[in-house]
């Protein structure tokens, strides 16, 4: 190895790195953000490590005293109950009729059961009815729906940057074709790709794990098509302009990170503060993965998840409109 | 001869850069027009502007007495100095993706002939070498059977013979009667192909015309190269003739008379070399720098 050569590139690399302030920013600015958001969400080291559904009055005594359990109020047993057997929340107890319910599913309901050992010695203990849902099921929308906003927001993302960078956005501009013909057929080429993708992957996962599904198939693509278009949109929105390399990874990390943590695919924000949770209806992964998780484990119909179904559908398209307007060719300097 | 193209008074301005400083000139249809200029006259962004890809600061370009407007693309070809074409494609499906963005297409039998693209249609384009890529970079730049055609330093970084295949090409489309507007470093290639030129420097048009004009303004004079060995010094000091190095030259404008001079005085004509201004000496004289040196 050349040695002068290696540094003469090494000192290049680094003056283009430190010269470019926009990346710079960022990747002083994004550990930052990402540590104050977590140490706000966080603070205090009392992040509750189980949940745990009360009918009939929290402030018992009883209860409370164990730290690290959030109690989560319910009038509805039956409310209660469908959360357990979801996975949303680990132990169920009913202080009026003097029972409480366990997921046998769930390794968590086993352990906070253990740890209330001594507080429901006077219950009797139930167990969840009907199918069972195990917790590869309740995490499987979430799963996919995080591989399709990966793939939804750096497949767009990065490749068009690259285009714009390489100057095939500049190629193209030459030609007739219009901004609109090109975001609209990077979107759906994209959204083609990823629904395929999707389909192959939960086809081949559900013949190995035979997933719990009790939901319309066709419904279930319905709101999948409707996550990747909003997710694609918003790729499009974020490389609508952006020239480097590294300032759309810091973006695009910037936008998926709050989605992985808070659009409840690892777990359920049932019981966290009421900020959080209007901050994650913000995002588009919530709507996706909580939509898809009600077709597959309660049934839902497109009627029932309306809410979440306009929400994506009026994300996407804002997104789209608004990188089809700012969408640049980047062909002057 | 009718006129393709009117620039008229362009100026672009980047953040208080002048790039194109007040040009003004015309394109005679069916002409080859050559842009000259070393890195950094401001060629390609007066291309550019000309192409409608980015906009004036102010000024005006007017084809046949029309403005520049979005359908322009639909009447220019266009061959960028730098581009990238999308990975994994052959360049037969290139060929089909360019040709679907526009209304009429030259036959792509014609252009595979024409650009002689015929052996590599199903490779993919990043495994094209430069003068096969450049190849099907012009051939892009025709499918629309444009009557104007940009061709912003095509042959920039093609070996010698890679470069004359494509100057070859240039004429074959030249003899087309199509209009060809060629930005260059390469004083050979203005020469070998362009009918009018304008010269930039620092973002100015420093002198146009023909080739053959603009020396004759420049220069009347031919260079004698002699090895230094066989010219007496005396004659040397005597006519005032310049060393250079293992040489010497000889400035005349009348090389019989010269030659005649040489022979009376015995001098060996072995390794006699004769050379007449180039553009590259007209460019020289006329900014004080070489064209493709440093400045």
């Amino acid at each position: 190895m050349n040695i002068k050569r290696f540094f003469a590139v090494f000192k290049a690399r680094n003056l283009e790195f430190f010269r470019d302030k926009s990346s710079l920013g960022w990747n002083l600015a994004f550990p930052v953000l990402l540590l104050l958001v977590f140490s706000l969400i966080f603070s205090g080291d009392e992040r509750a490590v189980y949940k745990v559904g009360i009918v009939g009055g929290v402030t018992a005594t009883e209860f409370s005293k164990i730290k690290f359990i959030d109690y989560i109020e319910y009038q509805q047993l039956s409310e209660a109950k469908a959360k357990l057997s979801r996975h949303t929340l680990d132990l169920v107890v009913d202080r009026q009729q003097q029972q409480y319910w366990v997921n046998e599913e769930s390794s968590k309901s086993y352990l906070v059961a253990r740890i209330f050992n001594q507080q429901l010695s006077q219950y009797s203990r139930q167990q969840t009815s009907g199918k069972k849902i195990r917790y590869i099921d309740w995490v499987l929308p979430g799963i996919l729906g995080m591989n399709m906003m990966f793939s939804c927001l750096f497949g767009v993302g990065y490749v068009i940057v690259r285009y714009r960078k390489n100057s095939v956005l500049k190629r193209l501009k030459a030609t007739p074709l219009s901004a609109l013909e090109f975001v609209s057929a990077q979107l759906l080429s994209r959204l083609f790709i990823v629904m395929f993708m999707s389909i192959v992957v939960y086809s081949g996962c559900n013949a190995l794990f035979d997933f719990y599904m009790i939901g319309s198939y066709l419904n279930l693509i319905i709101i999948g098509v409707l996550g990747a278009f909003c997710l694609i949109s918003l790729g499009l929105l974020v490389a609508s302009r952006s020239k480097s390399e590294e300032l759309i990874g810091g973006l695009l990390n910037l936008t998926s990170w709050p989605m992985m943590m808070l659009s409840g695919v690892w777990f359920s924000l049932e019981g966290a503060p009421p900020a959080l949770k209007v901050f994650a209806d913000f995002l588009p992964l919530t709507h996706l993965v909580a939509g898809a998780r009600r077709i597959i484990t309660e049934g839902a119909t497109l009627s029932d998840i309306s809410y979440h179904v306009n929400i994506l559908l009026l994300m996407g398209i804002t997104f789209l409109s608004l990188g089809a307007y700012f969408f640049s060719w980047n062909t002057e300097r | 001869m009718a006129v393709a193209i009117y620039v008229e008074n362009l100026v672009k301005q980047y953040k208080g850069i002048t790039a194109v400083n007040n040009i003004s000139f015309e394109v005679k249809k069916g002409h080859c027009f050559g842009l000259l200029g070393p890195n950094g006259a401001g060629k390609t962004t007066t291309i550019e502007i000309m192409e409608g890809i980015i906009s004036a600061t102010s000024g005006q370009v007017r084809y046949q007495g029309k403005f520049v407007d979005e359908n322009i693309s639909q009447q220019i070809g266009i061959q960028f100095q730098n581009t990238a074409l999308q990975d994994f494609l052959t360049v037969k499906e290139t060929l089909n993706l360019f040709a679907s963005f526009y209304q009429h297409t030259l036959p792509l039998d014609n252009l595979v002939e024409l650009c002689d693209l015929g052996a590599f249609l199903k490779r993919d384009n990043r495994l094209l070498s430069g003068g096969q890529k450049q190849r099907l970079l012009l051939a892009l730049a025709l499918i629309n059977d444009p009557e104007i055609i940009f061709l912003d330093e095509p042959t920039t970084g093609l070996d010698p013979h890679a470069r004359r295949n494509f100057w070859q090409l240039i004429k074959n489309i030249k003899a087309g009667n199509k209009t060809i507007i060629l930005t260059t470093h390469y004083m050979d290639e203005a020469e070998q192909l362009c009918d009018d030129i304008v010269i930039m420097d620092q973002g100015k048009v420093i002198e146009s015309g023909t080739p053959q004009q603009l020396l004759n303004k420049h220069f009347n004079e031919i260079y004698i190269y002699l090895p230094k060995a066989q010219v007496p010094e005396v004659l040397i000091a005597q006519y005032n003739w310049q060393l250079q190095e293992q040489r010497v030259e000889i400035t005349s404008n009348n090389v019989e008379q010269t030659m005649s001079l040489l022979m009376s005085h015995q001098v060996s004509l072995e390794g006699l070399q004769v050379k007449s201004a180039n553009l590259d000496d007209l460019f020289l004289q006329l900014t004080g720098h070489s064209l493709r040196g440093d400045k």
